[in-house]
């Protein structure tokens, strides 16, 4: 009896695996058959009123890249407060608390807050709408990859550089910094390649746009709103081109995770 | 340098109190109107956008908010307020005929849709993720394991709009095959939620199995125990904290999922008879109502951004609080 | 037929790795009598112990070669543990040799639970037989006055060395012919030690006892029967006072006389 519950439950875990993996798979291998099929060099080099996805993607790389660029060394700081200067206090578990807070925050929510705080008051979706959606997004999970990383720095590293006189200053930047520095980096790429897959705080603080723009005071280019008004057109060849971004942009994501899995490997070694 | 350096950390951490409150500030403020005019009474009427004329019979009208007020004992004061709201408006409405109408807003079917749809992806996803869980780490050998982690990781980073997109060309067509009704409903919109958070949450739960001690399986085994026995008895005690926190976790992202909804919940006011009929989620209503939203609508949206804020809000406090338990 | 188990030219080798971790290494276990287990660290006492309930076996792959014999319950004759294969053989093995391993390691329930485990999983559910058992384990493990009040608390609430006792009581509990212990006091802080010492000591009335130590007067003070390993075999095996006294292999002397290791 024993034995046959055993093999019942060994039976039921395997096969609850394949049939994970099974949805999981038929989605990549969609994907890909999808996307694939309307893979052309047109796609980079002509923009979305022309039937390509260049502006859209150049778009969304720059919204994510600068919230990230903007969001780096606000997270970084906030994370080194933490772990550097807050000590056990009451007041670093409440700020800790605060951006798991934000961390779980429905991005839906993040992008109507937006909205009420610049694109009603200017009158229009704009670049810059996305990218603070994109930035509020991103800060909590840096925090929280600071602070996990410093706190592996082992506490006798920041006492051999005070005992030598160095500043406090001095001893974060430059030792403990340096220390994690991989763990900091491969967070941030994978922070990066959360936001750049971000549609529902994008969809009215940027908006998307079917021409190229760099301008992020105007409504601008985004490739993950792109996708979902692709996608629900009933135009055959816009729900191709929708399938073509959808796996462009899920290429993307994955390339860059693997760049940071694979970084982070390196250093552990 | 020193002193500007600790500002600065300071200024950041700060800045996270800021945004924060900030939110929740301006979610008020912009949902304010809608919150005077509707009160808590919002969230137990079903019907949206509906114009209701008044003056075809004064109480019928008022009949409905008292019943709606027996819904809610709680907010009996706001409803009076409403009530108030009523009467004033009714009174300006006998000046003019035309306008004597005026739109009804209630949140109940997206809350009702995202509950649900939240429901039924846990319903699905919690014993799939946690064989998986359990496979990886306590049946398949390290050569396998490995490379399915891997992979469990990866697809947990794929955007959500993928699996939206999945949902209504392919999943939403093979499910109303097998159960009938649409391609769009609340069953599929709950189903590819849950496909969504399985590799989320079998990452997860795989983590906090493996913090259960190699000697304390092998002593459970030395003593006769079956895998099963083993897996029920002391991993998943050792590692409950763990594995309920990863479902926590999992329920809240389902919870604010937009766009895996989006596409294959239907997006319409009504509540379902059957799973397979289309329904609404707040994020979804959110996603679709905003731009041609003015004045009180937009008002109504600023309110349900504020109810859905505030329920992730609730399942991250009872998720940190199991998380904490286990320090 | 004193002899509760035997160990024959057993060669093991670990999945995957290149050279064996024991060669030929042959181990009586006396009824009745403590043997113990010394050598450097990495020369195979785990190794060789854990081969003797096959624990080993929850990972696949490993390869054994050689006779592993175990006193039949009816005493009439030796089976071969290398030849077990089913499932519900290899539970019938683990409940007759026992496993103390290197830190207490208390099941996630309450004391009372952790010892009554063994027996429930083996299908004893009258309150009353489970009740009566885990009292006498716990005084056979000497730890019933300690926790006779708090049976219903969790097991983690325990210190280190009662935790170990509880182990040991949880073996027991299960009345298996041989107990194997993998330096069950390393963790554990001298007083706790000494308990531990005096109740394996006890314990050698109804139980055949086979301890891996690094401690030399652990292995002194409380065992009938020495081997000595080194690099995977077996240099040396006898009487623990003709191995500490006057041991017949240099490699002992100087490992005993603490030249190396
Ligand atoms: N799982 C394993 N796979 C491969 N080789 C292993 C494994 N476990 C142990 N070994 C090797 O087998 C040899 C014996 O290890 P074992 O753990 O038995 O030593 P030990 O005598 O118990 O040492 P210690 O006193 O440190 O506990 C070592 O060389 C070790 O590297
Ligand atoms: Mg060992």
């Amino acid at each position: 009896m024993r034995l046959i519950m055993n093999r019942l439950f060994i039976i039921f875990s395997t096969l609850a695996a394949v049939v994970g993996l099974f949805f999981l798979g038929w989605i990549l291998y969609t994907l890909c058959a999808k996307g694939l099929a309307g893979l052309s060099l047109q796609v980079f080099t002509h923009d979305l009123i022309d039937g390509g996805l260049r502006n859209v993607i150049v778009g969304q790389l720059i919204m994510s890249g600068v919230a990230t660029i903007i969001g780096i060394p606000v997270g970084m700081m906030a994370g080194i407060y933490l772990q550097e200067y807050g000590g056990n206090s009451k007041l670093t578990e409440f700020i800790r608390d605060l951006s798991d807070v934000m961390m779980s925050a429905p991005s839906i929510v993040v992008g109507t807050f937006v909205y009420a705080i610049i694109v009603i008051p200017t009158g229009h979706t704009s670049g810059w709408a996305g990218v603070l959606a994109l930035f509020i997004l991103m800060v909590p999970i840096i925090v929280r990859t600071t602070d996990d990383m410093l706190k592996l720095v082992p506490i006798e590293l920041r006492e051999a550089g005070m005992a030598i006189g160095a500043s406090k200053y001095h001893v974060t930047m430059n030792i403990v910094i340096r220390y994690a520095r991989e763990g900091i980096m491969t967070g941030i790429l994978l922070a990066f390649a959360r936001v750049v897959g971000e549609t529902a705080p994008l969809l009215y603080t940027s908006g998307s746009s079917e021409f190229w723009s760099t301008d992020l005071t105007s409504t601008f280019p985004s490739l993950t709103v792109s996708i979902y008004n692709l996608a629900t057109m009933p135009d055959e060849e816009m729900v191709q081109l929708g399938w073509t971004g959808a796996f462009l942009l899920t290429a993307m994501v994955l390339i860059i995770n693997l760049i940071g899995r694979y970084a982070n490997n390196k250093q552990r070694r | 340098m020193e002193l500007i350096f600790k500002k600065l950390a300071q200024i950041s951490a700060s800045l996270l109190f800021v945004i924060l409150a900030a939110t929740t500030i301006v979610l008020y403020l912009s949902a304010k109107p809608a919150i005077q005019e509707f009160g808590a009474g919002f969230l137990f009427e079903s019907r949206w956008g509906v114009e209701e004329t008044k003056n075809v019979s004064e109480v019928v009208p008022n009949q409905e908010l008292v019943v709606d007020g027996e819904d809610a004992d709680d907010f009996m004061e706001d409803e009076d307020d409403f009530i108030d709201d009523e009467d004033f408006v009714t009174d300006d409405d006998t000046e003019s005929e035309t306008n004597d109408s005026e739109i009804i807003y209630g949140a109940l079917v997206p809350i009702i849709g995202t509950i649900f749809s939240t429901l039924i992806a846990m319903l699905f996803s919690i014993p799939i993720a946690m064989g998986i869980a359990v496979f990886l780490s306590e049946i398949a050998s390290a050569t396998l394991a490995k490379p399915i982690s891997i992979a469990i990781e990866l697809l947990a980073s794929i955007p959500s709009i993928i699996y939206g997109m999945w949902g209504l060309f392919y999943f939403g067509p093979f499910i109303a095959d097998i159960f009938g009704g649409n391609t769009v409903s609340l069953l599929v919109a709950g189903l590819v939620l849950g496909v969504m958070v399985i590799p989320f949450m079998a990452a997860l739960s795989r983590d906090a199995i493996g913090t259960v001690p190699d000697m304390l399986k092998e002593s459970a085994y030395a003593m006769g125990a079956t895998k099963l026995e083993v897996i029920k008895d002391v991993v998943f005690p050792y590692a409950k904290s763990g594995i309920i926190g990863s479902i926590i976790l999992s329920f809240g992202r389902a919870l604010g999922e937009t766009m895996a909804v989006a596409f294959v919940i239907g997006g319409v006011y009504q509540f379902v008879g059957k799973v397979t009929d289309p329904t609404n989620s707040i994020p979804v209503v959110l996603a679709n109502s905003f731009a041609e939203s003015s004045g009180l609508s937009l008002s109504v949206l600023f309110y349900l951004a504020l109810v859905l804020f505030v329920m992730s809000f609730m399942v991250i406090v009872v998720a940190k609080h199991y998380l904490l338990r286990r320090k | 037929m004193k002899n509760m188990m035997d160990v024959q030219d057993l060669t093991f080798t670990y999945s995957g790795a290149p050279a064996p971790s024991l060669q030929n290494i042959s181990l009586p276990v006396e009824k009745n009598k403590v043997t113990a287990l010394i050598g450097p660290s990495g020369c195979g006492k785990s190794t060789l112990l854990r081969a003797m309930n096959r624990i080993h076996d929850l990972y696949p792959g490993h390869q054994y070669d050689g006779v592993i014999n175990l006193l039949d319950s009816d005493k009439k004759g030796y089976t071969d543990i290398l030849t077990l294969k089913s499932e519900a053989e290899m539970i019938r093995l683990r409940q007759r040799v026992g496993m103390i391993f290197q830190k207490p390691t208390p099941f996630p329930m309450t004391i009372f639970e952790n010892i009554a485990y063994g027996l429930r999983l083996s299908g004893v559910k009258k309150r009353a037989a489970l009740q009566d058992v885990v009292e006498q384990s716990l005084h056979d493990a000497a730890l019933w006055n300690e926790v006779k009040d708090r049976l219903n608390d969790d097991a983690r609430g325990l210190s280190g060395g009662q935790q170990q006792r509880l182990c040991i009581a949880r073996a027991i509990a299960l009345k298996p012919e041989v107990i194997l212990f993998d330096e069950p006091t390393s963790a554990l802080d001298p007083i706790s030690t000494l308990a531990i010492e005096e109740m394996i000591s006890e314990l050698r009335e109804k139980y055949s006892i086979c301890i891996v130590t690094h401690n030399m007067q652990q292995a002194a003070r409380i065992s009938d029967y020495t081997g000595f390993m080194y690099l995977g075999e077996m240099i040396e095996y006898g009487q623990t006072d003709n191995i500490f006294m006057k041991p017949s292999k240099k490699q002992t002397e100087d490992y005993i006389s603490g030249r190396f290791g």
